[in-house]
């Protein structure tokens, strides 16, 4: 078991948004956490990342402790993060923003062949690089985002809503360059997302979230079939 | 050649506010405050660099170690005060008026200490070249060897920190730290060093636009030198002019305002040396309120 969360909790002020959640995703696998608007889904990954401190609870990588961790040591742990909305810098060119995902990293020779990687796995990103990010279109920031998490050579990706705002043509291709990830690079990859339908198809795991509370977790194509989540979240 | 000298005199000391304002910027874009007190830590780092030419005689040591003193000093200015401010006045209005009046309240600080240590007379920096202007055709411009000198370091600085911004993995983590902290935090980029970072360049840059203001004068400078004043004033409009956001902006913004200033003082009427930039800030705001080459309305981030 890689990412190991046990009786976490998060307050907002007053507000309990994440209330005693345990969960754990092993090595390799694509977990998906699904739930409605306010679920906590949000807030749980970026306590993963750094981003959130949590009040009570452990979490831990690879067997060492994440707790009280800042975001920027956690990226050289091989933890990444892509938060919500097309996480990119609108005002750097396309390879700008993927050499800042990279610019924590020393040796060189990887950067060109990490870079060499993204632009295999995103080609339209390789006919950009020059380009300033917000010439770019949604999807295609979509995949920069994800883009500029690689380059920092992730063995735990944290996706936050990559499908949000996204053509329905546009989000398929996202959820499948996703599960190539999860596949044929091995990385471990939590992903958030309200298009439950979408995530679950890809992930090995689900993990249904409710007001800050975990309610299912099982195997993604057990969860696709379990009555009571497809009536309250699948929506069939 | 009265035109010549008029553009001339304008580009020396556009090319000094536009330092101040490149100051501006700096800080503005590390931690979103302006930084009033950026006069006060210029004045500071005159001293440090009389401090200097007494010491070991010669200007051209002083320039740097002015420059080291006014970052260190900055820099200990965004770790002690800011950071305590940031974490004590986060939310409300008060987040927004604290920075400033912490700012206002430093430039006072600042400017009683130095007079208690070096008392409130004039000093005076000796400038390394003469400021006789040169002749041409048997006439003798303004323009002098000094004011080229100060013309030529400024836009070798200016030069080297373009190039710093634009081509080096600082420089990309400076701008990407500036634009959006929170994905450059999840890149890796420790900000609060680069944001302390922002103030030290800051610091460094001012601390030449006062001894260069300092020496382009009479060379005589105190706590209450109205050539600081008038630094502070005109790097802050040469920095709105040119969008608060921009370096390039700060540049064009401070030759503009030089230029315009020398027209003015020379044509019209040199009792009208203050009010000029306020004018010019006014007709700005009013045609482009987003600044010269400002970023698109309503951008924060």
């Amino acid at each position: 078991m890689s990412l190991n969360i046990s009786n976490l909790t998060i307050h907002h002020g007053a507000i309990c948004a994440i209330n005693s959640v345990s969960l754990a995703v092993p090595t390799g696998k694509l977990a998906a956490i699904i739930g409605s608007n306010g679920a906590g889904k949000t807030t749980l990954l970026r306590a993963i990342s750094g981003l959130n401190k949590p009040s009570h609870g452990k979490m831990s990588w690879m067997g060492e402790s994440i707790l009280d961790e800042k975001p920027e040591n956690l990226v050289r742990r091989g933890i990444s993060h892509v938060s919500e909305g097309k996480s990119v810098i609108p005002e750097l060119t396309v390879k700008e923003n993927l050499e800042l995902g990279a610019i924590w990293r020393r040796n060189k020779n990887e950067l060109s062949s990490s870079l060499e990687q993204v632009v295999t796995t995103f080609p339209r990103l390789g006919e950009r690089l020059s380009q300033r990010a917000d010439t770019l279109s949604g999807g295609e920031r979509q995949m920069l985002a994800i883009g500029r998490a690689l380059m920092s050579k992730p063995q735990l990706l944290l996706l936050d809503e990559p499908s949000l705002g996204l053509a329905p043509l546009v989000v398929e291709q996202i959820f499948q360059k996703i599960h190539d990830l999860s596949t044929s690079m091995r990385i471990t990859i939590v992903l958030v997302e309200q298009n439950a339908v979408g995530a679950l198809k890809i992930a090995d795991l689900g993990i249904v979230l409710n007001l800050g509370k975990v309610v299912a977790v099982d195997h993604a194509d057990a969860l696709m079939v379990n009555p009571a989540v497809r009536a309250a979240y699948l929506g069939y | 050649m009265q035109l010549l000298n008029t553009i001339l005199i304008g580009i020396t000391a556009g090319s000094i506010y536009s330092l101040m304002a490149i100051a501006f910027v700096l800080v503005w874009r590390s931690t979103r405050v302006v930084n009033f007190a950026q006069a006060g830590m210029a004045l500071l780092s005159t001293y440090i660099g009389y401090e200097a030419v007494t010491r070991f005689g010669s200007f051209w040591i002083a320039l740097p170690v002015a420059m080291l003193g006014g970052a260190l000093f900055a820099a200990l200015v965004e770790v002690i005060l800011m950071r305590l401010l940031v974490k004590h006045a986060s939310t409300g209005p008060i987040a927004a008026v604290a920075p400033i009046i912490a700012t206002l309240g430093l430039l006072g600080l600042i400017r009683s200490v130095i007079a208690m240590i070096w008392g409130g007379q004039d000093l005076r920096i000796l400038p390394p070249v003469s400021n006789m202007g040169f002749t041409l055709n048997g006439e003798t411009l303004v323009f002098s060897p000094l004011k080229l000198l100060i013309l030529i370091i400024t836009l070798v600085l200016m030069a080297l920190l373009s190039l710093l911004f634009q081509r080096t993995n600082l420089g990309l983590s400076l701008r990407a730290s500036a634009y959006a902290p929170e994905i450059s935090r999840l890149s890796g980029v420790h900000v609060d060093l680069i944001r302390t970072l922002g103030w030290a360049l800051a610091g460094a840059a001012g601390a030449v636009a006062g001894i260069f203001q300092t020496v382009n004068g009479n060379g005589n400078f105190s706590p209450d030198s109205i050539e600081f004043a008038l630094l502070l004033v005109s790097g802050f409009i040469a920095a709105v002019i040119g969008g608060l956001d921009s370096l390039l902006g700060a540049v064009i913004g401070g030759m503009f305002l030089g230029i315009v200033i020398a027209f003015v003082l020379i044509y019209v009427n040199t009792s009208l040396f203050f009010i000029v930039p306020f004018i010019i800030l006014l007709i700005v705001l009013f045609i482009r309120p987003q600044g010269i080459i400002g970023a698109r309305a309503g951008r924060r981030a």
